[in-house]
């Protein structure tokens, strides 16, 4: 009985101590964040590892999500026999919902691990205290800069997302299940609201952006320096963001969509 | 101890005390790390010679006490003042920190990139130069992956001395090297205290190069300064300490291992002897 109140009360100590290095980290790179953006090469170079490493994954996890929403879509609205609205349909929770989450699930998964273990490494082998010696601030010249890509990637990886997945469901809907191709495409273009769905889109997926380059990278620059450490450490990246991502969404789709 | 060095001191450390959890590893330490000359540092593994240069550098903090480097005491100093003193200091990794997603060249350039304005040639020309120093020129392409430990310890040197900074610690540059590298190293370091009249702190297990370059040495061990003084002088001293570490024997005053539990308790010998099937 003791020795469970004494874990927890560990368990509570240790959770409130990491909350204080959270806010440490925020504190300390906040100020970094400006100067980053002064050298936008450091920027390009992580736009390509986040980025464009993530094209794959997203792209053909978009294509299969449209695929699925094509059919699953087209069964229920056939039921009542408004098929016609099927592009509505994908495209609307594709861009409203799908889209932002799942991309930042996959880039929690693919990008954000990837980040928290590069980070872990270098601290581990004292490239960052190496870095401090040369008197140049980590959290500028490695930290910032992922930040950035991070953010910038996120919206252009969730739009590429929506956009194959609205052509899986055309795939599906008008190839297979002979929907009108002229209305699929012409619903879209009369529901899908600039402002209520795209940027709300937009913004979400902005939002994950922050907190999944956030989260990754606290998480690799808190590490323990080890090689456990670090594994656990992406685990950590994985499961967070994950957790993050949802519990954001609930609270945007509440403040943005009033039913 | 003995007689602090002539002139003055680049670095002065004023009764530093230091502990890593419970473990004390500096005791109201006091030195002073003379301008233009080679300082060594020598003790057993685990002293804390690692710990002693990064208390200088400022990534550690002391638990009490002062260091001064070049009149300015380092854990005082606002973030920025620190970052400006360091870019007059080089150090040498003991496990050479390299930053691994770059090349050879490109860690050399390092320093450069991130602290001048120089054109893209001129680059070139000092990196080539800096690791044509180390004999590592050839080099430049590798990947830090394709290194060995040496050549890996060697970019790390030519890297410390990017900036051409006034003050240099090397953290056993030495270990790893083959006997003709080590005489280059060795002639190196003495080459460029003389020609560049920087200062170097010298942190090294290898005796007889240590004493071959140093201007003065001081023997850390039990967190305290157990001697100091000349090459030829600590060669010369009596005391059992200094000639059981420089002659390296096993037996005398210096632990040669960690501070342990005694072997008994670690064995459980007690219960071998009390075993009542033998
Ligand atoms: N990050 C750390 N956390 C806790 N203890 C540490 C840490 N780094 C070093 N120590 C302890 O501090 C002591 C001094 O370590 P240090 O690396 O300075 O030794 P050293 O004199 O450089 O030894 P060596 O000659 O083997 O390099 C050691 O006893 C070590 O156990
Ligand atoms: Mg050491």
């Amino acid at each position: 009985m003791l020795s469970v109140l004494g874990r927890l009360g560990r368990a509570v100590l240790e959770s409130l101590a990491r909350l204080g290095r959270w806010f440490v980290f925020m504190l300390a790179l906040l100020p970094a964040l400006p100067s980053a953006l002064l050298r936008p090469r450091l920027i390009v170079d992580q736009l390509y590892h986040l980025g464009v490493l993530s094209l794959q994954i997203i792209l053909v996890a978009g294509a299969f999500v449209g695929l699925v929403l094509g059919l699953q879509g087209y069964s229920i609205l056939a039921t009542y026999g408004s098929a016609e609205s099927l592009g509505v349909v994908v495209a609307l929770s594709l861009v409203r919902e799908l889209g932002p989450v799942l991309t930042a699930l996959l880039f929690a998964g693919r990008a954000g691990s990837a980040l928290t273990a590069e980070l872990g490494l270098m601290k581990s082998t004292e490239q960052l205290a190496g870095m401090e010696m040369m008197a140049v601030d980590p959290l500028k010249r490695v930290v910032a800069p992922r930040f950035w890509a991070g953010v910038i990637t996120m919206p252009l990886l969730a739009a590429l997302f929506s956009l194959v997945g609205v052509f899986g469901g055309y795939a599906i809907g008008v190839g297979l299940l002979g929907v009108d191709s002229g209305s699929y495409w012409s619903q879209i273009q009369s529901q899908v609201d600039f402002f209520d769905d795209i940027v709300n889109g937009v913004l979400k997926s902005l939002v994950f952006g922050v907190a999944a380059a956030w989260i990754a990278l606290f998480e690799g620059y808190d590490c323990v320096p080890t090689a456990e450490g670090v594994s656990r450490a992406t685990t950590r990246t994985v499961v967070n963001t994950s957790l993050a991502v949802l519990g954001l969404d609930f609270i945007m789709t509440a403040l943005m969509f009033d039913v | 101890m003995s007689a602090v060095p002539s002139g003055e001191p680049l670095i002065e450390i004023h009764n530093l005390t230091f502990s890593r959890g419970s473990r004390l590893i500096f005791d109201r330490v006091s030195l002073s790390i003379p301008r233009g000359k080679i300082t060594g540092i020598m003790g057993p593994s685990g002293t804390g010679k690692t710990t002693l240069l990064k208390l200088i550098g400022g990534q550690l903090r002391p638990d009490a006490g002062e260091v001064w480097v070049d009149g300015q005491n380092v854990h005082s100093l606002s973030r920025s003042a620190l970052f400006a003193l360091r870019k007059r200091m080089g150090m040498l990794f003991q496990h050479g920190a390299l930053l691994t997603d770059l090349s050879v060249f490109e860690n050399v350039a390092f320093p450069l990139r991130e602290h001048t304005c120089l054109p893209e040639s001129m680059i070139r020309d000092l990196v080539l130069m800096k690791l044509n120093a180390v004999g590592l020129r050839g080099a430049h392409d590798l990947h830090t992956a394709e290194l060995s430990g040496g050549m890996a310890r060697r970019v790390a040197l030519a890297r410390a001395l990017a900036l051409d900074p006034e003050l240099v610690m090397f953290d056993e540059p030495f270990t790893g090297q083959d006997p003709m590298t080590l005489g280059v190293l060795v002639r190196l370091i003495r080459k460029l205290n003389d020609a560049l009249g920087l200062s170097s702190i010298l942190v090294s297990h290898d005796v007889a190069e240590t004493l071959s370059i140093a201007d003065h040495l001081y023997l850390l061990a039990e967190g305290r300064v157990i001697a100091s003084g000349t090459p030829a002088a600590i060669q010369a001293d009596a005391s059992p300490w200094v000639q059981q570490f420089m002659q390296g024997m096993a037996d005398g005053p210096v632990p040669f291992h960690y501070p342990a539990a005694p072997l008994q308790d670690d064995f459980h010998l007690p219960k071998v002897q009390e075993c009542d099937r033998c």
